[in-house]
Order: C-alpha cells, then sequence, then structure tokens
C-alpha cells in the first residue's frame, strides 16, 4: 500500500534531527509536525511528547528521522539514525535524507514486524503549515453528517495541524532542551493592535451589556404595552429594525467566547454589517444635513402630498365620468366619487394642519439615520406608508364594498338556482323558497349585477394604486434585507486571505526523478463567493411573500384584503 | 514521460490528448481544445462594430460608438475569464484521490479535488445532448449510506467532448491506476 508523508514546506532547510508528528493508520499516512534536532535525551522527548498529548488530545508521537547533510552522506550518520528507530519503536520507521541543496531527497522506510516485506511505494506531499493550521475546510454541502466525516481523510490532516497549536509556540529562542523546528521556529509572531484590542474588548463588552440590559428593560416596561402605542410599535417597521439590531447587538456583547468557527464567523459579520450600516447612516446624515437639504425636503413633502391628492381628484373626476369610454351607474358614481373627493379634502386638511411642524419632526427624524443606513431606508418605508394612507384606506373601502357584493351575489346566484350554502355541512344544499323569498331575491340580484362593473372599476382602480405602494414598500425592504444578511466580513477574508476559507485542497506534480519518490504540493482551494454568502448569510426576519401567485389572484378576485408580506414573527391567522 | 495524440471531439473538432505517467500510481491525462482564431475575433468585432456605425448614422449620437468599444472589451474578457476553456486536465493519483482541473484561456484555474474514498468507480456514459447521443466520462460518487448506491456523478471533460476513442484511452489509464486500489491489502 502506498505510504503518504505530509511534510512542512518550512522544515525543508531544518538541519538533521528526529521527525514527530502524528500517524494515521487507517489512511497510510504520515503527518509530520516538526523536526527536532540534536543533541537530546530520548526520555525528555519522550516526556515533552505525552505532555502534548495531553494538551492537545492529538496522539503526537516520533515517527522517523530527517538528515540534511551538507557534504556527502555519511555512512556513520545513517547508521545512527538507524539505530534511533529503536530507541523510539514506531512501525515504520520512516527516514527522509536530503543532500546538499538537491531537490529530489530520498525517502525509505524500515519495517521491523512487517508480514510481507514488500517495496511501498511513497508519495511526498509538502503543505504550507501556517496556512493549514489557520484555514477552516467546509465539507461539500451534500456529504454534511457524521457519516461523512470519518469519510474525509482531508479533514484529519487540517485538525491534527490545527488542534497542534500549542506545539508551535515553542520557538528557538526558548530555553527548554528540545529545540524544535516548524513554521513559527523562528519567533512567535502577534500583534500589538490584535493583543490591545483583546484587552478593551472586554470592559467595553461589559458596558455595551449593562446598556442594553437597561434599554430591553424599558422597551419591555409596562408603560409601552397600552394598546394604541403597540399596535403601532407591530405596524412600523423600523421598530422592527431596531429590534433585530438590538439582538445583533446582544449577540456581539454577550461574554461567552465562540465555541465553532460557524459562531466566531457570525460574530465577526455582525460586527462588520454594523459598523459599515452606522458608517453609511452616517455619510447619510451628513448630506443630509450639510446645505440644509433636510430642510428642503421638508419643504417640497408637503406640495408633493398635495400633488398626489390633486392628481387622486382628477383620477376620481375622471371616474365619475365616462372612464374609458365605459358606461357607469351614475348614481352610485356620484356616491362613491364624492365620498372619496370628501375623504381626500379631510385628509388635505390635517396635511395642511400638520405642515408648520414638518420640518421640525423631520430635522429630529434625520438624526435618527446615524444609528445606520437600514433604519433610515425604514424611515422612509414609514413615511411613504403614511403619506399614501389615504390610498390605503380607498383600498379597504372598494374592496370590502367590493367584496360583500360579490357574495351577495354569489348566495343570490345560489338562490336563483334553489340551493343554500349549509354552514352547518360546509356544503350546498338544495332548498325550497317561498314565493316572495324568490321574488325579492331576484330583484336584489338584478341590481347588484347591474351596480357590479361600477364598483369593480373603483376596487381595480385603488387595488392598482396599492400594489405600487406595496411594491415601492417591498423594493426597500429588499434592500434592508440584504445590507442585513450579507455576510462582509467572509467576503473580506474570501478576498484578502482566502486560505482561511477552503473548500478543499488541490495537488501540483513536481519536478520528478526516477527512484526517488512522487513529489506533490499540497494548496488550499479557497471556496467560492457563491459558497461564501451561502454558508455563512445571517439569518432576518425576513419579508417574502406570503402567497403563491394563484392565491394572490384568487383573493383579488374575490375581494378579500392582502397583505403581500409576511414577517417571521407574526402569527398565522 | 509525456506522450501526446490527436482526436476530434463530438462536433469535429481537433483536440490533443496528452497523457503523462509522473510514477506508477500516478497520472495525469489533459485534453486540449483548440485556441481562439483570430478569424472568429475579429469577424465577431466587425459584426458589433458595423452595428454600431450604423445606429450611429441613423441616431448621430457618438455615445453608441464608445458604447460598443466597451461592450466589446468588456465582452472580450468575460468570454476568455469565463466561457472559453483551453484544457481540462485530469489527476490521478492512487490512494490520494483524483483532481479534476479547467483551465481557462485567461489563465484562470478551477480545479477540483475528489479523495479515493468518496470514488466508486470512473465509467463512459452515453447522453443526450441537443439533437446527438455523445458518450462522455464520469467519475461516480460513493454514498456514505449505501455501499452499492451512487450519490453524485460528475462528468468530465464537459467543453471538449472528446468521442469514444479518445474516452476509451483515458478510461484504461484511469482504470489501471483503479484497480491498484482493489488489490492493495488494507493496512490494519
Amino acid at each position: 500500500m502506498v505510504l503518504k508523508v505530509f511534510f512542512p514546506s518550512c522544515c525543508s532547510s531544518a538541519d538533521s534531527g528526529i521527525l514527530i508528528g502524528r500517524w494515521i493508520s487507517e489512511q497510510n499516512s504520515a503527518v509530520i509536525l516538526a523536526v527536532v534536532h540534536f543533541p537530546f535525551i530520548p526520555v525528555q522527548v519522550k516526556q515533552y511528547l505525552g505532555e502534548l498529548q495531553r494538551v492537545t488530545k492529538v496522539s503526537v508521537s516520533v515517527l522517523g528521522s530527517w538528515s540534511n547533510s551538507k557534504q556527502e552522506k555519511e555512512e556513520s550518520l545513517s547508521e545512527f539514525l538507524e539505530d534511533l528507530g529503536t530507541i523510539f519503536c514506531h512501525e515504520p520507521w520512516i527516514q527522509i535524507s536530503k543532500e546538499g541543496d538537491s531537490k529530489f531527497w530520498s525517502c525509505s522506510t524500515l519495517q521491523k514486524h512487517s508480514k510481507n516485506p514488500q517495496e511501498e511505494e511513497i508519495i511526498l506531499v509538502y503543505y504550507d503549515q501556517r496556512k493549514v493550521m489557520l484555514s477552516h475546510l467546509h465539507p461539500p454541502l451534500d456529504t454534511a453528517g457524521p457519516r461523512a466525516e470519518d469519510a474525509s481523510k482531508l479533514s484529519a490532516i487540517f485538525d491534527t495541524v490545527a488542534r497542534s497549536q500549542v506545539l508551535f509556540m515553542t520557538d528557538r529562542y526558548d530555553e527548554g532542551p528540545i529545540k524544535l523546528t516548524h513554521w513559527q521556529s523562528d519567533g512567535v509572531e502577534a500583534s500589538i493592535i490584535v493583543e490591545l484590542m483583546k484587552q478593551a474588548s472586554v470592559p467595553a463588552c461589559m458596558l455595551l451589556t449593562f446598556l442594553l440590559s437597561l434599554l430591553s428593560g424599558i422597551c419591555r416596561s409596562r408603560l409601552l404595552k397600552f394598546w394604541p402605542l403597540s399596535f403601532l410599535w407591530s405596524k412600523l417597521s423600523t421598530c422592527e429594525q431596531l429590534g433585530h439590531r438590538l439582538q445583533h447587538l446582544q449577540v456581539i456583547s454577550s461574554n461567552k467566547k465562540a465555541q465553532t468557527q460557524n459562531q466566531l464567523m457570525r460574530k465577526a459579520n455582525i460586527f462588520v454589517s454594523l459598523l459599515i450600516d452606522v458608517a453609511l447612516g452616517i455619510l447619510l446624515m451628513s448630506w443630509l444635513y450639510r446645505k440644509n437639504r433636510i430642510g428642503h425636503l421638508a419643504d417640497t413633502l408637503i406640495p408633493v402630498a398635495d400633488h398626489v391628492a390633486e392628481e387622486l381628484q382628477d383620477l376620481l373626476q375622471w371616474l365619475m365620468g365616462a372612464p374609458a369610454g365605459l358606461k357607469m351607474n351614475r348614481a352610485l358614481d356620484q356616491v362613491l366619487g364624492r365620498f372619496f373627493l370628501y375623504h381626500i379634502h379631510l385628509w388635505i386638511s390635517y396635511i395642511h394642519l400638520l405642515s408648520p411642524f414638518i420640518e421640525m419632526i423631520l430635522w429630529y427624524v434625520g438624526l435618527s439615520a446615524c444609528l445606520g443606513l437600514t433604519v433610515a431606508l425604514c424611515i422612509l418605508s414609514d413615511i411613504i406608508a403614511l403619506l399614501t394612507f389615504h390610498i390605503y384606506c380607498f383600498y379597504v373601502y372598494g374592496a370590502r364594498l367590493y367584496c360583500l357584493k360579490i357574495y351577495g351575489l354569489s348566495s343570490l346566484w345560489r338562490l336563483f338556482r334553489g340551493k343554500k350554502w349549509n354552514v352547518l355541512r360546509q356544503r350546498v344544499d338544495s332548498c325550497s323558497y317561498d314565493l316572495d323569498q324568490l321574488f325579492i331575491g331576484t330583484l336584489l340580484f338584478t341590481i347588484l349585477l347591474f351596480l357590479l362593473p361600477t364598483t369593480a372599476l373603483y376596487y381595480l382602480v385603488f387595488t392598482l394604486l396599492r400594489l405600487l405602494v406595496v411594491i415601492v414598500q417591498g423594493l426597500i425592504h429588499l434592500l434592508v434585507d440584504l445590507i442585513d444578511s450579507l455576510p462582509l466580513y467572509s467576503l473580506i477574508l474570501r478576498l484578502c486571505r482566502s486560505y482561511r476559507l477552503a473548500a478543499g485542497v488541490k495537488f501540483r506534480v513536481l519536478e520528478q526523478q526516477d527512484g526517488k519518490p512522487l513529489r506533490l504540493l499540497m494548496q488550499i482551494n479557497p471556496l467560492s463567493y457563491a459558497g461564501v454568502v451561502q454558508t455563512y448569510r445571517l439569518p432576518t426576519y425576513s419579508c417574502y411573500p406570503r402567497d403563491s401567485w394563484a392565491s394572490l389572484c384568487k383573493k383579488l378576485f374575490l375581494g378579500e384584503l392582502i397583505y403581500p408580506w409576511k414577517h417571521k414573527g407574526e402569527k398565522q391567522n | 514521460m509525456a506522450e501526446e495524440r490527436r482526436f476530434r471531439s463530438a462536433s469535429g473538432a481537433p483536440i490533443a490528448l496528452r497523457r503523462r505517467q509522473h510514477s506508477a500510481c500516478c497520472r495525469e491525462l489533459a485534453v486540449r481544445g483548440p485556441r481562439l482564431q483570430l478569424r472568429s475575433l475579429s469577424a465577431a468585432t466587425s459584426a458589433v462594430w458595423l452595428a454600431a456605425y450604423g445606429l450611429f448614422a441613423l441616431s448621430q449620437n457618438s455615445m453608441v460608438l464608445s458604447a460598443a468599444i466597451f461592450i466589446t472589451l468588456i465582452g472580450l474578457i468575460v468570454y476568455l475569464h469565463f466561457v472559453k476553456i483551453d484544457q481540462e486536465s485530469l489527476l490521478v493519483i492512487g490512494s490520494l484521490g483524483i483532481q479534476v482541473t479547467s483551465s481557462y484561456a485567461s489563465g484562470k484555474e478551477s480545479t477540483t479535488f475528489i479523495e479515493m474514498g468518496r470514488v466508486k468507480d470512473v465509467v463512459i456514459n452515453e447522453a443526450i445532448h441537443m439533437q446527438k447521443v455523445i458518450y462522455y466520462l464520469c467519475i461516480l460518487l460513493q454514498d456514505p449510506e449505501d455501499p452499492q448506491g451512487v450519490s453524485e456523478v460528475v462528468p468530465l471533460f464537459q467543453s471538449s467532448k472528446p468521442r469514444l476513442d479518445c474516452l476509451i484511452e483515458v478510461y484504461k489509464s484511469c482504470q489501471d491506476i483503479l484497480e491498484q486500489r482493489k488489490t492493495a491489502p488494507q493496512s490494519s
């Protein structure tokens, strides 16, 4: 069977010594972690390895010998190295030797207790120790599960190197009895900024937790639970977004350290997302408040509302005449048209009543854009909802009228045919009616039928307007969702340090020489951007369409009120 | 040792198969498709620019010309980087796995490595592609729950689509190495 030796490329120029690492017998592969140099005392080496095994839970042992001779191969050294095999008994004892500056090393194994002493082929795989240690292997999405983990050989190798971090903490300036060579043996690297941030983060987290607990205490107080206020909070999307962000802040400021890679990435993603959100919000705020743009905005708000109301009035006048050449029932037309016109008149009066305060309100509301761009977008969506409230009212009136008419028509149609709806049995049953019941029923049916086009037209027009507003609000919420759920930290990591997020490995065949073992270079194959987004997406209170297209059309036809977007926390009605 | 032979793809274009044996358990098979022809590139560019000049003559708006240049450049870059595959190669390393690489004309390489434990077999399969029935080589992946089942089929050489004679050569080379894992005694 083929023997695979995973050799760290940083040890290629190390002095002679013995190899320590992990032997994975089921895969017949040896993962070499470091080289221990002469002189050493075997007892101390064994002690050190025992301690290491206890701390890291990785079965590290002496795997073989490494000889790097600058001059010609010395016979005595090779015998000495073979004798070492008897002290540190390991099956098989791997011997790697490099002559001078040659790229092609010779590798052989000593099997003392082998049953079939045949020449087995050796594959030498070089790997970058630092990158493999820092990298996180993502299994392919279809093979997630406990059984698949056993089958993956690569994850065992990545796991071994990642868990041996303690081994890499001893560098050559340490005064211990063991002299090692690994990727960090020239000196342990650390960054002052990272250390300072780690120290500063603990009190910052505690402060943040305290503030958040105060805030959530206020939010949950009885004062805000009274009926008008609680209804308002549930309808405004700004409050939902603020609650969502509060939750995020609670996740970041929690004292528990992240246990798994996923949790760590999620915390980092939330942090970066919040940061970018607030930065964009402050940018927006500075743009709005410079040159008093918000004042201009407030000044144009009332004329825009007036303009919308005027357009609606024109529309109603058009409907009251002969819209698109259709002939309406004059009396009903006039009644409905006048009713809606009066409604618009009331609305305009209220808006004009508010007009002196609009600028001040908008100025203070605009300040809340510093909480984040998503909050600003939600406020925009809420302002649109408030400004088009009359369209919503008209839609509800029109829909209710139309719905009533449709139900009346369907029930009277059943009366026409001599049937009745049985509420107990939930089905249509035949029923014998009296003559006067039939007479009145037929009369009402005719009236309702001939008044149907007028009501249907009003319903159609206001439903279209309402759908337009809903689409605009939906687009804004889509943008908010995008900003909320995009894992920015993971994407930046994939861009700058692509070896941290590994989808797998790739092998490159290096120069070969006959008689020497096969040389391969193992590199990390990074995850694709789409894979990164899919794996690390942040969950949101997403608004996705509640109804399918078919049921939406059915509801529209019957005149039932539609609430197209469903929020995750809402109860089903 | 390397050897190169010429074959034809399913649509008749000339392709070349290069076989290299790095060691007893490691083989590399690379299929190289035809390079981007200067003829087709000039034809496409001229067509786009003639259309742009026609639009310019109609509308007298010089933005059309700059837009055409922009579109040609962007289109060429996108084509070379995402669409045109120059070479597809298969690296079979006994007891490690199979690596499938596609090299694009811009130099980008996209690699997938499948561990030997997940590979059930390499077979030649038939498929209906447009109006033809073609042969293609594919790797069958093992289903972890069911030892007899196949969880996924990974088709190889999808852009060069070699014909059966080329596929048989590749198949024989792969099976040489895959058989070794059945005959080799498992270490305890």
